[in-house]
């Protein structure tokens, strides 16, 4: 046998050319003009993004593995990977003013977004827990960095340290959970796993149940779910903001992504192990979110615990994808989640797009207070962050409204109910704080107006996500597919 | 071409919208030359909108009812979820595409008169964008092709009536009719979804095409109703019906529709004649397949309809308010199409509908311009002599007063004959009712048009000085759509009237109405004595006969009538008392209901529980949450621990 046969490397192309991409990138950022490098820079990592899009699209139907079986790519992965790279690519455009607002304008960002994006698209198309944690390393490293991007203010470095060392903890606690694994079952291959289990009729030892559940803990760090949410808050606040909207966002679409592929893959046949578990984080995060964000008053700080409180809604379809051997069922479950998360990345966005336009007198402001009067102000900014906030509390016919229509239907149907009452009482809550800052827009008296004018990227990105969150309802069809034939990669193998 | 007619209002609606609420919210108040100039923007895009889907609506009319082609046009699909499946679609059969030509044309009429009317208002934008919306839905409603879609479009127009009846949201009695509007058509419309979930529960579906062709296969079907055995269609086109009632003010739901006056005019126009109103009637012409399984539902229809007829054209002689009098005719009107369709004469129904959208637009319209002129008065007892100094208004006056009362040669006259003939032509008790009253309608009907004509323009002006120092002609831009609409009530009758229900109806219809070959009411029309056919006409003549006595040659005699019969002078002001009835019966209850809820349910157990209690709780939580984030790195990490520690013992302890 010779010893380097290379490889299949088709279907490992995007990754491949982002890869390739990112260090022409850094080239291009040192061998242009210092003055405007990281403008030509962020312009061209977008493109590059962008690009990567149909790329990811090559696939379109049925699953390819290389690397010896250690990386998969399959329509689950085009559909997450796509929501991946358009939120990472926004949210290099949305923070082009913001660097120069903050004189931290630095070509290394866009840059290490694209490394992340590189990261996050690795770690999603997985097929070995080797390849999952050397995805997820490239992902959080570049993250640590970008979070600590504005190294002169204690709060943003206060923010990347404190996400370092945490991620250090939960990545020991994941790795901890695979070697468990690995002890005990004998194998790191996903497909492998997923055939002793299989074999197994899920009677497995406690040291297999003790490893699933550190993993577990580690990817349940990276969606940040109750309890292991705790440096959220401090690092959406710390970080800058384009950074946090990138946080709020792609790596939480990927982890999730990843959890899924975990989850129904190597572990689908231990549902009845797992699903508790899931249960109680999804529970915990929906009321931790309604709950906490009551009293916030930055807005950075308050989207935190939304992102708590929304990666608890999308857990309940991970709950009923848990449900032990009824594959439609499954099914579904993956489905409505994934249908959750699109909607989500569009709230999202519009969202951060909306809070990155908060400035006075050409500096940044982040207090829920700040917003005071923006209907007479800006009418438009205000009824456009009015149709992000009405959604997000899941008011019809909104976008959000039906994402969680569809996880609660997933809940009923795998008679969760409890999950399902829950969530719906966590949102009459949680809709308290998002109708306030509507409130304090259109009913307190105005503090000093926000700075006018929107640069037409700004423009562009409100309007489109502003259309989707409110037309969705009426052609919901190319996400449902989307969905639908993601999930059924996962099941049809 | 079809996607044209009907998505381009939504877009020139959105645009104006876009200037009503962002564009003009940014310019400042005493920039007014900036203002002007949004006011004219939105004005031609919705206008230009509005006259490019008429223009795409004709010619969709000629490929679908001239060509023959078939238009239907699916967009997407909406939901597929189960058995339940249906998309945006546009239907493209006659009477589909016939809606979509009326209300295309008759609406771009009355957004053009609308520069001029509303052209000293402060919110131009805001208005145009109401009635482009509004028409968008109307248009929706029309071409759906699945009673979702319909469903959609019926309670976009009725939003939008709420809108533009209180538009002028400053006057409480604006406010007031626009919540009555809404509130009354509520109740029609819940009569309305329960009929749509009858029919997803009797066909499997809610798409027309299966709806229609399963329907003759199910017309013994029963159905359980508060556990007695029904059947089932009489059950779904009763409930329909009473959505029907609503949108179409049919007697018991009328009573929105003259309080609806209170909008501007070009808005009673359209809610008259083009949009909502109309929605009702074409509803049950395009639901006929259902309808004519069911000999109890086209009775009721029939009974409402007559019954409406009279009762309105009763009203209407009495009252001063000249809209009032218009908005009357029109409820009555409208009972003569709906007693047209059950006697199964859908085809006159829908005739009806289209010949009374032209004249009663133009009827509206020109009361607009009277009430322009007039500087707002709206009483016509404040009015008279005034046919010397709005010559033009006047004679469109004329016209359509003559299309109303069923004149030769004009439009009213061949629907409003058709539809007495085939209530005689139906040879049944109930079509009798209905040809009596209608003829007695039709009679009143004359009268009061022209104690409108004589009362507003002739005799001595009953003005004052300085109202009359102002009187004028109203500009171009408001007389001409008016003559367009007034060609359309000279002209759309005598030129359509083979199509609709003389010898070219059966090509003309096509498929898209049904009438079981029983129910012969519109072929025995055709043969019916010579006085039935006579006898609209002549009470026709005979009710201007008797306007003219008494408004123009005695005038002490209307006096001496009111005071004579006091009480049914009283009665037929108060129209019937329904008003007051309702209030009695519905309205004040639910007001001591609602006190009773507010006090003790809300205010005692509500508050005590909510704010005092639940509401501290999630307050004193969210406290307790957020203290949790200390700040600290060992917290957090140690939160972490703690949390796989659970987890891990719960699995061990629990999975043992």
């Amino acid at each position: 046998m010779p010893l380097a046969t290379l490889p299949t490397l088709t279907p490992a192309l995007p990754e491949i050319f982002l890869a390739i991409a990112s260090m022409l990138l850094l080239m291009l950022g040192v061998f242009s003009s210092e003055e405007n490098n990281t403008r030509t820079v962020s312009y061209a990592s977008v493109l590059v993004l962008i690009v990567a899009i149909p790329f990811v699209g090559l696939v379109t139907e049925g699953r390819t593995v290389t690397f010896g079986g250690a990386f998969v790519t399959d329509t689950f992965a085009v559909y997450i990977k796509a929501l991946v790279l358009v939120s990472a690519a926004t949210a290099i455009i949305m923070s082009k003013d913001y660097l120069k607002i903050q004189g931290i304008e630095r070509f290394e960002f866009p840059v290490l977004i694209v490394l992340a994006t590189l990261g996050m698209m690795m770690m999603i198309s997985a097929n070995d827990l080797i390849a999952l944690y050397l995805g997820l390393e490239l992902q959080s490293l570049s993250l640590y960095v970008i979070a600590s991007f504005q190294r002169d203010s204690a709060r943003s470095a206060e923010a990347g340290l404190k996400y370092f060392v945490l991620g250090a903890l939960a990545s020991g606690l994941l790795l901890y959970g695979m070697s468990m694994i690995y002890g005990f079952a004998g194998t790191t291959s996903f497909d492998t796993l997923a055939n002793i289990f299989h074999d197994a009729h899920g009677h497995v030892s406690v040291g297999v149940i003790v490893g699933i559940v550190f993993m577990l803990a580690g990817l349940a760090f990276k969606v940040s779910a109750v309890p292991f949410h705790m440096w959220t808050p401090d690092v959406y606040e710390g970080a800058p903001t384009p950074v946090t909207a990138l946080f709020a966002v792609a790596p939480k679409i990927a982890a999730m992504g990843l959890f899924i592929r975990v989850m129904v893959g190597p572990f689908g046949e231990l549902g009845a192990q797992w699903q508790q578990i899931i249960i109680f984080i999804s529970v915990a995060s929906m009321l931790l979110g309604a709950f906490a964000a009551i009293n916030q008053t930055n807005i950075k700080r308050l989207m935190a615990y939304s992102s708590i409180g929304h990666m608890g809604y999308a857990l309940i379809g991970l709950a009923v994808a848990g449900t032990a051997g009824d594959a439609a069922l499954q099914a579904l479950g993956v489905q409505s989640m994934l249908i959750y998360l699109g909607i989500y990345m569009f709230m999202n966005i519009g969202t951060f797009a909306c809070i990155l336009l908060m400035k006075r007198d050409g500096r940044m402001v982040e207090g829920i207070d700040d917003l005071a009067g923006l209907s007479k102000s800006n009418p438009g900014l205000a009824m456009i962050l009015s149709i992000f906030m009405f959604s997000m509390a899941g008011i019809p016919p909104l976008a959000g409204f039906l994402g969680k229509l569809y996880v609660f239907q997933a809940a009923i149907q795998a008679e969760l109910y409890a999950l399902a009452v829950i969530g719906v009482l966590a949102s009459v809550v949680g809709a308290y704080y998002y109708i306030r800052i509507i409130k304090v827009m259109y009913f307190d008296d105005p503090v000093d107006e926000l700075d006018r004018g929107i640069s037409l990227e700004m423009k562009a990105i409100l309007v489109v996500t502003g259309v989707v969150i409110v037309f969705f309802v009426f052609y919901p069809v190319p996400l449902l597919t989307g969905a639908e034939s993601a999930t059924a990669a996962l099941f049809h193998k | 071409m079809y996607i044209a007619a009907v998505f381009l209002p939504l877009i020139g609606s959105l645009i104006a919208g876009m200037i009503a609420f962002v564009a003009q919210g940014a310019v400042r108040a005493e920039d007014t030359e900036r203002k002007k100039r949004l006011d004219l923007a939105s004005q031609l895009i919705t206008c230009g909108a509005m006259l490019l889907a008429s223009v795409a609506a004709i010619l969709v009319f000629i490929a679908v009812v001239v060509n023959g082609q078939n238009g239907t046009v699916e967009l997407f699909t909406w939901v597929d979820s189960g058995s339940l499946e249906f998309s945006w679609e546009l239907r493209g059969d006659t009477l589909a595409v016939l809606m979509v030509t009326m209300v295309t044309v008759v609406s771009s009429m009355i957004h053009i008169y609308s520069i001029g009317y509303m052209s000293h208002d402060g919110s131009i934008p805001r208005f145009m964008g109401y009635m482009g919306l509004f028409s968008f839905f109307m248009l929706m409603l029309v071409s759906a092709n699945n009673l979702v879609q319909l469903f959609f479009g019926w309670e976009g127009v009725g939003l939008c009536s709420y809108l533009l009846i209180g538009f002028w949201y400053d006057r409480p009695s604006a406010n007031a009719a626009a919540i009555k509007a809404f509130v009354v058509n509520r109740i029609g419309d819940f009569g309305f979804a329960l009929g749509i979930f009858a029919c997803f529960f009797l066909f499997d579906s809610v798409s027309y095409d299966t709806i229609f062709s399963e329907a003759a296969a199910k017309s013994t079907a029963t159905m359980n109703v508060f556990s007695g055995e029904f059947h089932a269609l009489t059950i779904i086109c009763l409930l329909l019906f009473l959505g029907a009632m609503g949108k179409s003010a049919q007697l018991g739901l009328h009573v929105w529709l003259p309080d609806a006056m209170e909008g501007p005019t070009p808005v009673s126009a359209l809610i008259h004649a083009a949009t909502m109103v109309t929605a009702g009637v074409f509803m049950v012409a395009r639901m006929s397949p259902l309808f004519e399984y069911s000999d109890v539902a086209l009775t009721v229809v029939t009974l409402i309809g007559a019954s409406t007829a009279i009762f309105a054209a009763t009203v209407g002689c009495v009252q001063n308010d000249i809209k009032r009098v218009i908005a009357y005719s029109t409820v009555s009107q409208l009972g003569y199409m709906f007693f047209a369709l059950g006697v199964s004469a859908y085809s006159a129904g829908m005739f009806h509908l289209i010949t009374h959208a032209f004249f009663k637009a133009l009827l509206f319209l020109g009361a607009g311009s009277v009430i322009h002129a007039m500087s707002d008065e709206q009483d016509m007892r404040k009015m008279g002599g005034l046919y010397k100094l709005i010559p033009a208004t006047y004679v469109l006056m004329w016209i359509g007063s003559l299309a109303l009362a069923g004149i030769w040669p004009f439009s009213g006259f061949f629907s409003k004959d058709i539809i007495l003939e085939a209530a005689w032509g139906a040879h049944t008790g109930i079509g009798q009712y209905a040809f009596w009253l209608g003829i007695t309608a039709a009679f009143l009907t004359a009268f009061y048009s022209w104690r409108l004509i004589i009362m507003t323009f002739h005799g001595e002006s009953r003005a004052d000085e300085k109202t009359l120092a102002h009187v004028h002609e109203s500009p171009k831009v408001m007389i001409l759509p008016l003559v367009v609409l007034a060609l359309g009530a000279l002209f759309v009758g005598i030129l359509s009237v083979d199509y609709f229900v003389g010898e070219h109806t059966v090509e003309f219809w096509k498929n898209s109405i049904f009438v079981l070959d029983t129910h012969k009411a519109l072929e025995n029309a055709h043969h019916v004595p010579i006085w039935v056919k006579f006898l609209p006409l002549v009470v026709g003549i005979g009710g201007i006969a008797l306007a003219y006595l008494m408004y123009m040659f005695a005038p002490e005699l209307p006096k001496a009538l009111a005071s004579g019969f006091q009480r049914t002078y009283q009665f037929l002001l108060n129209k019937w008392y329904f008003d007051e009835l309702y209030d009695k019966i519905f309205v004040k209850p639910a007001f001591y209901l609602g006190r009773g809820f507010w006090k003790a349910g809300d205010g005692l157990l509500i508050d005590g529980v909510g704010p005092d209690g639940v509401a501290a709780a999630v307050q004193h939580l969210a406290r307790r949450a957020a203290a949790m984030q200390s700040g600290y790195l060992y917290h957090y990490a140690f939160a972490m621990l703690l949390g796989v520690a659970f987890l891990v013992t719960w699995f061990l302890v629990a999975g043992a």
